[in-house]
């Protein structure tokens, strides 16, 4: 990036340890398991910084207590804090947010996707840009962004 | 005498450096060869090789010398006269001085002094000019790597084989070494010059010879490598780690006292360094200089030392949160830890080294230490150690660690250390003894409210350490015991009370690390060696009516409960160790017959299972087995008699009882060597209660109770050896209805065997018949090949008719029995050879099936027997690798297809509700076929395997895989009709998960297309889901494959779309998981078969995403973006 880096120098946080499941011994085949908080962190938390080698988790972008879920109705909404408060980068790491959910969770599934009330200078904007279908769909278009995107997701795919 | 011109070629060829170096090295083997053989004498190649090695071309000639020097090297061996020998050494030593031609000289010289007496060796004045011509010439620092390691190796030959000549060089030896060794980096070379100081420590022991001057020169070279800072990655090919060079290094400063005054200071420095590293080499190296250079030496450093080793263990003291894990720390290797151990362990030397009768000891050092006795009251003043600060809980182990090691080294030092510290600790603990403490600061407040846990606990470090002292020192002086100073006559007064004290702590204990410290305490006290044993026999008998009350009445307090029991088997074990018999009787009195008695029916005291944990830790103490295993065999018996007599209650005990008996006991009894009698003894009584009961009064079979005991039983027999095995069979023999064992010929049996049937058809076999033929199928079970066996046809009768009855283990037993037929008839007793016998059994097996018609309308309960035992015996045939086999499995074959024809149009499956056509479609007869290749390739636990015996022929599964698999897939190939093929494909399918997978994968190529067609039809069916999963695990298995790829390609079209069907399936979710992981297995196939199906795959896996279980979401994320990223 010409321009320079954004925010230069992230505090970095410790990632928490992956929480593992208690698997029962024996497996009742019948009894549903609800696509809960902690699963929809597990797909976000390991998405790569769009400028830092670093995840969305070490960053306290995300955090397990920045998503709801309802299963029964079918939504989830994220709301993820940019590092800086006048980060350029917010719309692409709410897009990532975004592809990933979209492509890991049911297509029942409403997503909603929100900067933290008064962590960004342009919140609203980044907000109706991000839960808008045209321009979301538009962007996914774009091949530069999507590259920038993927890259983004890869380390998603592989704990 | 070989011509000069047929080896000077070979000269020639090694002299020109042009040629290539194997060319070389072989014309110096030649030449070796040609010298060795006597074909041509050293002084003949020295006298034509003159222009080599004399000409002004210095390249030339240094080939020259090279090449004689490696010849020599070759004949070290040679016998070579001393005139020769010591030609070649003035030879090379003048060459010193060639500087062009030193390599050679080198190791001319280093090839010369290796030489030994029996093949003539150098001169000891020869040696001693060619060490004044080494000194003088060469400088060592300015050559290259392996120069310089030759001359090192030079050198300390020298110093090795001619200490007396290179003695007389004196200072100029010394201080050419020191030039020599200066600055030297190559861990190789290190290796030798850190050995080179080790040797001349030895040779110059002098403080006012020769290394006494240069001492301080010599260390000022040394001291730069310490700590060894080593960074080399591991395969470098040098084979030298940092541990090789840190003890080379550590040997070296340990050679001489005469390193003493730099040495102790440096290390004492490097002790405080912040390195872990250091610190650690540090305390090595001081635990080993302290006693190479002798206490005079050192003792001057003692206050230094000692501070400084202090301070390590009280700062590095590993910390344990809880005590009561002590001993078991996770991280015995860290850094930390093997600091504090290794601080520990120069603190045991140096007490021991620096151990003066007068005021100077160490001892007293630390002893007197006015920080100890602070830090002594600091951490006796506590109360709990859970709610005690970090801080002094470490200090408390530090504490605990030291006096322990003080008090271990000798008698001395333990009387010491118990003067000042044990009495004190005893009047903190509230124990008076007849022996009043006069050293004790007597305003320090007792005991009053709560016990101090920091005096319990190091009393009893003390109390472990004393008990270590004693069985260190096999005899002590006997004013030990009579001296009412030393430790023991102190301990001796004190221990009755101390023991009362520690049981009124287990009586109400505070915390688990006073129950651990208190259980502890009384086990030391009690494993003393009987002469040396402060405790007098009364208390030791308390001790252990203590520790056998609370395994009695508390066992509620699991903790303080397993503490004991463990308590009890080491002073047991102790006990067996020590060959101690008066407190053998009183231990055999007080808790083996207590112990015992629990397993009496009226004993209520604590759980059954409690009382089983108890008796199997106590039998591992060999001395007292017997006595458990007889008591085991009287409960076993009771029992089993009030099972047949009705009691319910009993069932429930016999079944823990005996699988206690069988997986802990038994297996005890084979390292105590009398197995034997003790198996025959319990069978025969086992037996013998079969026989006393005529009828069984409970009408339940229990057949949990049954099973165990025939797994006993099994047990029982198998580790028996023939002879007795024997027996137990001729017992068994003897117990079974008398009707059965009279018939002698095969007709006669058949005749008899058809009036059974009739009966048994009406009426089930009893209850007790049904526990004697169990019984006495397990023994045939177990027995072993070389077991004789008696009457066998009528054996084999027995076993056929229970068989079509029913009843397994006769199934089993005859498989055992086929299995382990006599391969040589002649030699044994067996009249009739196996042949004969399998001709026998499939005729009596099938009589009524002869005509297939008949045996196809039979109740399909019938069918079922027939089929299984069929399939037994086709295991045991299968895993001797016996012909007949193919005889069963074509009947087995005939039975699958055999099933009533029953054709169901697509329509009328419609009709019936696709669910139900697997079960209505096949015939049970072919279902129970189908499986009988289950039990043919599936490992048993309950017969035929190792441990009962069995004969079993390596890759047997491989074998019958390989013969049945053609027979097969023809045969599907060729059943029409739907219904047939559902169980073609389920013995296919037992066939291809039973066998092991490599050998399935080979034959990939036949097998997929099949496997795929049998998974989709056998996923109809719920019943079959487990194979589904096996299947599936072959499927997955030949996709790992890099062959097993290809093949999948050819049919990638049926196996996508089958996994695809998978994803869904409903009844099993490991199937959908694997299924699922199966796909993206395929993602990297080649993209241009697969690239077609990537939208089919993308509408299977988003269902996938919203499937009920998690496991299954997350693998279709996984699986999607494998196949999304093909693109």
């Amino acid at each position: 990036m010409a321009s320079g880096l954004i925010n230069a120098n992230p505090v970095v946080y410790e990632r928490k340890e992956r929480q593992v499941r208690s698997v029962p011994t024996i497996i009742d085949e019948d009894a549903e398991e609800l696509i809960d908080q902690q699963e929809i962190f597990d797909y976000i938390r390991d998405i790569q910084d769009p400028e830092h080698p670093y995840t969305l988790e070490e960053l306290k972008v995300v955090t397990e207590d920045s998503i709801e879920v309802n299963d029964k109705k079918s939504h989830v909404s994220v709301t993820f804090t940019p590092t800086v408060e006048h980060c350029s980068l917010a719309t692409t790491i709410g897009l990532c947010l975004r592809v990933k959910l979209m492509r890991s969770l049911p297509s029942r599934y409403k997503v909603d996707i929100r900067v933290a009330p008064g962590t960004h200078a342009t919140e609203a904007a980044v907000n109706k840009q991000l839960n808008d279908k045209e321009r979301v769909a538009a962007a996914l278009e774009n091949p530069n962004l999507m590259y920038m995107i993927d890259r983004c997701l890869e380390p998603t795919y592989y704990y | 005498m070989e011509k000069p011109n047929s080896w000077i070629a070979h000269v020639e060829a090694f002299v020109d450096s042009a040629r290539a170096t194997n060319q070389q090295a072989a014309s110096v083997d030649a030449i070796a060869v040609l010298v060795h053989k006597d074909l041509l004498t050293l002084e003949g190649l020295v006298i034509e090789m003159e222009q080599y090695l004399t000409t002004s071309d210095h390249v030339i000639r240094a080939r020259g010398i090279l090449l004689l020097a490696e010849v020599l090297s070759h004949l070290l061996e040679k016998p070579l006269d001393s005139r020769t020998v010591s030609s070649l050494v003035e030879f090379f030593t003048s060459k010193l001085e060639d500087w062009q031609a030193l390599h050679g000289a080198l190791i001319g010289c280093l090839a010369l002094l290796k030489r030994t007496k029996k093949f003539g060796m150098v001169e000891s004045n020869d040696a001693k000019s060619l060490a004044e011509s080494f000194l003088r010439n060469v400088q060592v620092q300015s050559l290259a790597v392996r120069d310089r390691k030759l001359c090192f190796e030079v050198i300390q030959r020298l110093l090795d084989v001619y200490p007396q000549a290179v003695v007389e060089l004196g200072d100029d030896l010394v201080y050419g070494i020191c030039e020599a060794i200066d600055e030297e980096k190559d861990p190789r070379c290190l290796m030798l010059t850190f050995s080179l100081v080790g040797t001349l420590g030895r040779l110059f022991p002098d403080p006012s010879g020769p290394l006494g001057n240069f001492s301080s020169d010599v260390f000022d070279i040394l001291s730069r490598y310490f700590p060894i800072y080593f960074t080399h990655p591991k395969g470098d090919g040098l084979d030298i780690t940092r541990d090789d060079l840190s003890k080379a290094l550590m040997d070296a400063f340990s050679s001489s006292p005469l390193f003493e005054p730099f040495v102790i200071p440096l290390l004492l420095e490097k002790l405080s360094s912040s390195l872990p590293s250091a610190k650690l080499d540090s305390l090595k190296y001081l635990n080993s200089c302290v006693p190479h250079y002798g206490a005079d030496k050192v003792v001057k450093h003692s206050q230094v030392i000692w501070s400084n080793l202090k301070d390590v263990i009280f700062n590095l003291s590993p910390h344990r949160s809880s005590l009561s894990t002590y001993g078991s720390d996770g991280d015995m290797d860290s850094e930390v830890n093997q600091i504090a151990n290794e601080a520990l362990n120069c603190l045991q030397t140096a007490i021991s080294h620096l151990n003066f009768p007068d005021q100077d000891s160490f001892l007293c050092l630390i002893i007197d230490d006015e920080d100890i006795g602070t830090r002594f009251w600091s951490v006796t003043s506590m109360k709990n150690y859970s709610g005690a600060s970090t801080e002094i809980q470490c200090q408390l182990s530090a504490l605990g660690s030291i006096l322990s090691i003080a008090s271990k080294v000798s008698v001395y030092c333990c009387t010491n250390v118990f003067q000042k510290f044990f009495s004190c600790l005893m009047d903190i603990l509230g124990v008076s003894g007849k022996h009043a403490s006069k050293l004790c600061v007597t305003d320090h407040n007792t005991c009053s409210d709560g016990l101090n846990f920091g005096a319990l606990y190091l009393s009893m470090e003390l109390l472990t350490s004393c008990r270590e002292l004693t069985l260190s020192s096999k005899e002590f002086a006997p004013e030990v015991i009579s001296e009412p100073r030393s430790w023991f006559y102190v301990l001796k007064n004190i221990s009755r009370e101390l023991c009362d004290a520690l049981g009124s702590i287990l009586e109400t204990p505070e915390s688990a690390e006073h129950v651990y410290c208190a259980v502890k305490g009384l086990q030391v006290l009690a494993t003393f060696p009987e002469i040396y044993s402060p405790v007098s026999e009364a208390t030791y008998e308390d001790i252990l009516v203590m520790l056998m009350s609370i395994i009695t009445r508390r066992n509620k307090e699991t903790y303080l409960w397993e503490l004991s029991l463990k308590a009890l088997v080491q002073i047991g074990l102790w006990i067996e160790n020590a060959h101690d018999s008066a407190k053998a009787i009183s231990y055999n009195k007080l808790v083996i017959q207590r112990i015992v008695s629990m397993l009496q029916p009226n004993d209520s005291t604590i759980s059954l299972s409690l009382k089983l944990v108890a008796i199997s830790e106590i039998s591992s103490i060999d001395l007292y087995l017997l006595t458990i295993v007889q008591a085991f065999e009287e409960a076993i018996v009771s029992n089993l008699r009030a099972c047949f007599e009705g009691n319910l209650k009993s069932s429930g005990v016999l079944v823990p009882l005996l699988q206690c008996y069988s997986n802990q006991v038994l297996p005890r009894c084979h390292t105590c060597g009398n197995f034997n009698d003790i198996a025959v003894q319990v069978a025969v009584s086992i037996w013998n209660q079969i026989e006393y009961v005529a009828v069984f009064r409970s009408a339940i079979l229990m057949k949990d109770v049954l099973d165990q005991v025939m797994m006993t039983m099994k047990h029982l027999v198998a580790g028996c050896t023939e002879e007795n095995q024997f027996l137990i069979l001729q017992k068994a023999c003897s117990s079974l209805p008398k009707t059965f064992l009279i018939a002698e010929s095969l007709p006669c049996a058949l005749s008899q065997l058809e009036g059974f049937q009739c009966i048994q058809d009406t009426t089930l076999m009893s209850c007790r018949d049904e526990w004697v033929f169990s019984l006495f199928g397990s023994v045939v079970i177990a027995l072993r090949p070389q077991t004789p066996l008696v009457n066998v046809k009528i054996l084999l009768n027995l076993f056929v008719v229970l068989l079509l009855k029913g009843n397994m283990p006769a199934a089993q037993a005859l498989a055992s029995m086929v299995n382990k037929w006599p391969a040589d008839v002649n030699k044994s007793e067996v009249s009739y050879s196996l042949d004969q016998a399998i001709e026998e059994i499939l005729k009596s097996c099938l009589w009524t099936s002869e005509s297939s018609s008949n045996f196809i309308d039979r109740d399909s309960c019938f069918q079922k027997y027939v089929v299984l035992g069929l399939a037994w015996i086709g295991k045991g045939l299968l895993m001797r690798g016996h012909e007949k086999l193919k005889e069963i499995a074509m009947l087995l074959l005939k039975c699958l297809v055999a099933g009533k024809n029953v054709d169901i149009t697509p329509f009328q499956q419609h009709e019936n509700g696709s669910k139900d056509v697997g079960q209505d479609a096949s015939s049970p007869l072919a279902t129970f076929a189908a499986d009988a290749f289950h039990v043919l390739l599936s490992d048993s636990e309950d017969c035929l395997n190792k441990k009962f015996h069995a004969t079993i022929r390596p890759l047997y599964k491989q074998r019958f895989f390989s013969s049945m698999l053609p027979i097969l897939l023809s045969s599907i190939k060729e059943s029409d009709p739907s219904s047939k093929k559902v169980v073609l494909y389920r013995a296919f399918g037992h066939v291809i998960s039973d066998t092991p997978l490599a050998a399935v994968v080979g034959e990939a190529k036949k097998i997929v297309p099949t496997l795929a067609d049998a998974l989709a039809m056998l996923s109809l069916d719920i019943l079959n889901k487990d194979m589904i999963y096996s299947l599936l695990l072959v499927v997955s298995g030949i996709l790992m494959d890099d062959n097993g790829k290809a093949i999948v390609l050819e049919n990638v079209h049926t196996i996508i779309s089958l996994l695809i069907k998978l994803i869904s399936y409903p009844h099993l979710m490991i199937v959908r998981e694997t299924a699922i992981q199966c796909l993206v297995a395929i993602s990297v196939l080649p993209y241009a078969r697969i690239y077609p199906y990537r939208p089919q795959v993308f509408r299977a896996v988003s269902t996938a995403l919203d499937d009920r279980k998690r496991v299954v979401r997350q693998e279709a994320v996984r699986c999607r973006q494998a196949w999304a990223s093909i693109a």
